[in-house]
Order: C-alpha cells, then sequence, then structure tokens
C-alpha cells in the first residue's frame, strides 16, 4: 500500500502540485488538504508546503497558524506522525510553534532564486533517514524571508541535540551557522527553506530532493509498521 | 455592564540585530538625495484598532495579549501598544 501525503492548502499557497506530483513520482499518493477543514483525513504524512499563505500579510505564516488544519496536524504531530514544513510551510511551523526560530528577510536584502548546495548533517529525522551523512544536495532556494534566526539559547541546544539537519555549504542568506533545515525534538517534524519537491526531475536540473522526499515516504507509520 | 471603547496603537519594531532591508535600504539612498548625517533608519509597522472593554486596565491588558499571540513574534519582533479613549467622531 502506498503512502498517502497530505499537502495542505491554504489561501495563497502556491507549490501544492508541485510537492503532489514529486510525492507520486516516487510512488506515495498525494492528497490535497484545505486550510479550514480541521482533520488530515487519515493521510501518513504531511507536507506543508511553499507559497504565500494569506499573502503573507502581517508576517509570514502568522494568519495560517490559526487555521483549523493547524490544529489537527498539531494533534498529527504529537501523535508522531511525520510533518515536512517547505519554505513558506517552515514559515508556518515555526508561527504555530511546532519548530523553534523564526525566518528573517535574507541578510542581502534580496530575494533569492537560485539553486543551493546542502549538506546533510543529520540523518535522524523524518526528511533525512535514507540519505547519507554529509552528503551533498542540490535543492533550489525561493525566497525572501528564508534567515533563519534563534536566540542564543535555543541554538545551543538544537546543535546538542543534532536537530540541524541541513546546513547550505554557501550560506545564501545570512542564516545563523548555515541552517537550511531543523527538527523538532521528537525529529517528526522538520522545517527547510530549499524546495526538495522542486528538485525531483531531471528536467529541472536535479533529482537530489528525491532522497528526502522519499524519506519522508518511509517515516510513515504505514510503512514503519 | 458599561463598555467603553479605546483605540488601540500598536507600534511594531524589528528587534536589534534582526535583518531591516527596508531601513538599510532606504538609509543607503538618503546621501543621493542630498540628506546626509541621517543614521539608524529602521522600517516597522503599526497597527490600529479599536476595542471595547470594560476599562483602560482591561483594554491593555488584552491589546498586550493580543499583540504577543499574533500580531508580533517574539524572536524576531518588540512592540509598544498605547491605549487611548476611542474618538468616536468617525460614527457621527
Amino acid at each position: 500500500m502506498s503512502t498517502t501525503v497530505g499537502v495542505v492548502v491554504f489561501p495563497g499557497t502556491n507549490c501544492e502540485m508541485d510537492a503532489v506530483t514529486a510525492v507520486e513520482r516516487l510512488g506515495g499518493e498525494g492528497r490535497l488538504l484545505w486550510h479550514a477543514d480541521d482533520d488530515v483525513a487519515g493521510v501518513d504524512a504531511v507536507i506543508v508546503p511553499g507559497g504565500f499563505a494569506h499573502g503573507d500579510y502581517l508576517r509570514p505564516g502568522a494568519i495560517a497558524r490559526f487555521s483549523p488544519m493547524m490544529g489537527a496536524i498539531a494533534r498529527f504531530a504529537a501523535d508522531g506522525g511525520p510533518v515536512v514544513g517547505i519554505c513558506n510551510g517552515f514559515q508556518v511551523l515555526t508561527e504555530a510553534g511546532l519548530l523553534p526560530g523564526a525566518l528573517q528577510k535574507n541578510s542581502g536584502l534580496k530575494f533569492l532564486c537560485q539553486s543551493t548546495v546542502l549538506r546533510v548533517d543529520s540523518t535522524d529525522s523524518v526528511l533525512t533517514r535514507r540519505a547519507v551523512f554529509g552528503a551533498e544536495l542540490s535543492v533550489p532556494i525561493n525566497h525572501f524571508e528564508g534567515n533563519y534566526t534563534c536566540d542564543v539559547e535555543t541554538l545551543a541546544q538544537l546543535q546538542d541535540d543534532d536537530r540541524i539537519v541541513l546546513r547550505y555549504v554557501d550560506n545564501p542568506n545570512g542564516s545563523v551557522d548555515d541552517i537550511a533545515g531543523v527538527c523538532n525534538e521528537e525529529r517528526n517534524v522538520v522545517g527547510l527553506m530549499p524546495h526538495p519537491e522542486r528538485a525531483c526531475d531531471d528536467l529541472l536540473g536535479s533529482v537530489d530532493g528525491e532522497v528526502l522526499i522519499a524519506s519522508l515516504l518511509d517515516s510513515s507509520p504505514a510503512v514503519a509498521a | 455592564m458599561l463598555v467603553v471603547r479605546y483605540d488601540v496603537l500598536v507600534d511594531v519594531r524589528l528587534r536589534r540585530g534582526i535583518a531591516d532591508p527596508a531601513g538599510a535600504t532606504i538609509e543607503r539612498a538618503l546621501p543621493a538625495l542630498g540628506y546626509d548625517g541621517v543614521v539608524g533608519v529602521t522600517v516597522g509597522k503599526t497597527v490600529r484598532f479599536t476595542i471595547e472593554a470594560t476599562d483602560k486596565v482591561d483594554a491593555t491588558s488584552r491589546s498586550e495579549d493580543l499583540c504577543a499571540s499574533f500580531l508580533t513574534n517574539p524572536v524576531i519582533e518588540d512592540a509598544t501598544v498605547t491605549v487611548t479613549p476611542a474618538d468616536d467622531r468617525s460614527d457621527a
């Protein structure tokens, strides 16, 4: 039985079909979840995709976190369900308190749309379990507010707990400690600014995102059981 | 119970050390416009609303709560909340 991945759609989300397409290319089933619904409809894993939920008004993710679906995702995550937030989805997860820190504007003052090289610094997360430690992956970024920041105590905690799962090899946006992706304490919620779903087809110039999406498909309780 | 209306002004600022591209860009442009010696430009945002409350303490407490839980992200932003009796002339 294939893994069903719920992909959340807020007003202003625009990467949901990229995520569904990547999941389905890798043998999973993608199912869109509307933000106003309050259950995850029995999916095995959840992706909060990129875009501009609620127009990014107030702050990216600030309004989205109050959607009924976010309550359902918090419960799903608390039960151990795998959840990945990509780009705007990462911002939503930090605003919702499911991941620490915040994403501030890029230090170079520019919107960035380019390829980046990520290094896998922990394979102990639902997004990296199938990756090779230290492997370098070519994955694109597409953001203005992707500069990860947190207080020094939180950073020390993330470092001590090996929760910085992906780092930029050549930091494009000023993120503290070159952070591209982090996970929660239980390692079943991961957020990252780069877009692995856009690196799952030779036509797009890289298939390095496949190992990350495949890790998520592998992480579902349906597979682990 | 008597309900009183208060105008609330929330001044949201980026915390020190948080990237402020808008402020930096404005500051860099100023010399070209002939304004020398202007430093420390920061750009924040202002949120205004009117709240119904039993008194000013109630209005302030609920506004600060709203500010902390929604209007600001304490990881990157600070805010000050100013509460004044509502100017109801706009209802006339």
